[in-house]
């Protein structure tokens, strides 16, 4: 679907992007991850031909720099700063609809798909960020692309705001979007990317799983197993002995696990007869609330 | 270039501009202004009276010199500048339309929005004229609502040329009235100046009056009215003969060439694509 073959680009004496290459299948979720810097958002720049660049770049069999309004024809873009114009939100979509040759009747569709329904005489100055995510999704949706290109979707939306919208956008890829997206947060990379581009310096570091790359940050994530009540003291006991991290939260505890390591505690469990009721893997890479044992 | 495309941009500006307070504000004050003038320039008698409509036209024409390519000028340079510093441009910039088709849609918006208020502002005018049962030269009256038209298109793509070289809403801003107060003023008093200073030639002074679009406005708008230009002194009677029939078509085409050229370069430079980036959240 996308084919980057040594991409640079220098702003000045600056060089912001040097020889990237990469590809990108259909529907596939690809991340960007890199610091501040890294050549994230210049890579996006390149993908939707906005800026001029060294290399070639085919995004659906356009080439980007020879004609890089067919090749945004063939992506949805949404921003990490929402920049609309000063109109209602079914005004705002029929003019980008307008701007992309859609039938207006795709708009009932596109708002659908977001759940921003109901929502048609606001304006777009009186919606939350995450309302507004939604509408720059819907945008992106009009014309019913093959490829969304979102920058940073979530960093601006609250803890619930950013579940919903990863839901929606692994949804999407369900359906059969192919998806790029840049990102801060390594749970959202975790929920969503099949693989992670990093890029540090401008340079392509590494093209990788979520969880090398998890490995590779020395991140863990959370495994919350449910204990009955008559063997909870003695499990704690167990992770205690086996310096494990852990959380008791009500009738679960939280143990703290390197990627893809919840096995090892389930059979640490069942050697020992501790029968597990439930367990489940938090995407959330961050500490559940209480203290840590 | 998608015509389509172009047309949905400057609609959205059209829409924009006549939900702006000040451009409401300008077109109002310049109705308001120009009914005044018409009523003001009766020939005399204590009887409130309107006057014809050359000489009315010939009032108007210090409206238009002062009005016009104030508010031309900052009509271009804040339209353009306040989308790009928003995020807004780069935005739309994202979406499957070229640059041209942007600045090409937003300028026209802009346009049929500035003409609209002149066409208001001088239709009071002619409507409350033709109600008095005015006779005269009508033509020549349109011809000077023409003019200004070309003087307003010509200020509207200095401000365009102004937005796209400064990336700042305030100083493009800055920029526009510096420029405004360069024409109006400084230009008109600096040659004033330099000619007495120098003791320059009459046909420098002719020529360097005429780069002036507001000049080239007046000069035109006069010739309109009473086909010489001796009122402008020793200058004008110099041009009128030099010249003769040629000096109209020459400052019509001086005045479509503000329009071109700067919209020109302008187009050309947006065109550069780095010019625009993307709004990102402060890290």
């Amino acid at each position: 679907m996308i084919t980057a073959r040594q991409i640079s680009k220098y702003y000045g004496k600056v060089t912001a992007l040097d020889s990237v290459s990469f590809s990108i299948e259909a529907g596939e979720t690809l991340a960007l991850w890199g610091a501040n810097g890294a050549g994230k958002t210049t890579a996006i720049r390149c993908l939707l031909g906005v800026h001029s660049f060294e290399g070639s770049l085919i995004v659906d069999s356009i080439d980007v720099q020879k004609n890089g309004k067919a090749a945004r024809k063939k992506i949805g873009y949404v921003p990490q700063e929402m920049a609309f114009f000063d109109m209602s939100v079914y005004d705002t979509l029929q003019f980008y609809a307008r701007l992309k040759k859609v039938k207006e009747t795709e708009i009932a569709s596109a708002l659908e798909t977001v759940q921003l329904v109901g929502h048609n005489d606001k304006a777009v100055s009186a919606l939350s960020g995450g309302m507004k995510q939604r509408l720059a999704l819907a945008i992106a949706l009009l014309a019913n692309p093959p490829i969304l290109l979102l920058d940073e979707p979530t960093a601006s939306l609250d803890a619930e705001a950013q579940r919903e919208f990863v839901q929606l956008i692994r949804d999407l890829n369900q359906a059969g979007k192919t998806i790029i997206f840049s990102s801060h947060r390594f749970e959202e990379v975790a929920a969503l990317a099949q693989r992670v581009l990093v890029l540090e310096g401008g340079k392509l570091k590494t093209l990788c799983t979520p969880e090398e790359l998890a490995s590779e940050l020395g991140l863990h994530q959370w495994l919350r197993v449910v204990i009955a009540d008559a063997h909870r003291e003695n499990a704690r006991e167990l992770l205690q002995n086996q310096g494990y991290q852990h959380i008791p939260n009500g009738t679960a505890i939280f143990v703290n696990i390197e990627t893809n390591s919840k096995m090892d505690i389930l059979r640490l469990f069942e050697n020992v007869q501790i029968p597990v009721v439930d367990f489940d893997v938090t995407d959330a890479y961050a500490l559940p609330q209480g203290g840590a044992s | 270039m998608d015509l389509q495309k172009i047309q949905t941009i400057a609609s959205k500006e059209l829409r924009d501009a006549l939900k702006n307070r000040w451009f409401i504000l300008f077109t109002l004050a310049f109705a308001g202004l120009s009914l005044a003038l018409s009523a003001l320039s009766q020939p005399s008698g204590t009887q409130l009276e309107l006057a014809s409509y050359s000489k009315t036209a010939a009032s108007l024409i210090n409206l238009v010199l002062l009005f016009i390519p104030l508010i031309g000028l900052t009509l271009g340079t804040s339209g353009l500048a306040s989308d790009r510093e928003t995020g807004a441009l780069a935005y739309l910039l994202a979406q499957p339309v070229n640059h041209a088709e942007v600045l090409l849609g937003k300028y026209i918006g802009m346009a049929v929005a500035l003409i609209a208020s002149l066409i208001l502002g001088f239709g009071v005018s002619g409507l409350a004229l033709s109600m008095q049962g005015q006779s005269g030269d009508f033509a020549g009256y349109l011809f000077t609502v023409m003019l200004a038209c070309l003087l307003a298109l010509a200020m509207l793509s200095v401000g365009f040329l102004l937005a796209v070289i400064i990336k700042k809403t305030s100083t493009a801003l800055t920029g526009g009235l510096f420029t405004w107060l360069l024409l109006v003023f400084v230009g008109d008093l600096g040659i004033m100046g330099a000619a007495i200073v120098t003791e320059m030639p009459i046909q420098t002074i002719f020529w360097l009056s005429s780069i002036n679009p507001l000049q080239m406005f007046k000069m035109a708008s006069i010739l309109n009215i009473q086909a010489n230009l001796e009122v402008l002194g020793p200058v004008g009677m110099y041009a009128t003969e030099q010249y003769g029939a040629a000096l109209l078509p020459f400052l019509l085409l001086g005045l479509l060439l503000w329009i071109v050229i700067p919209m020109g370069i302008a187009l050309s430079i947006f065109s550069q694509r780095n010019l625009i980036t993307l709004k990102r959240r402060p890290a």
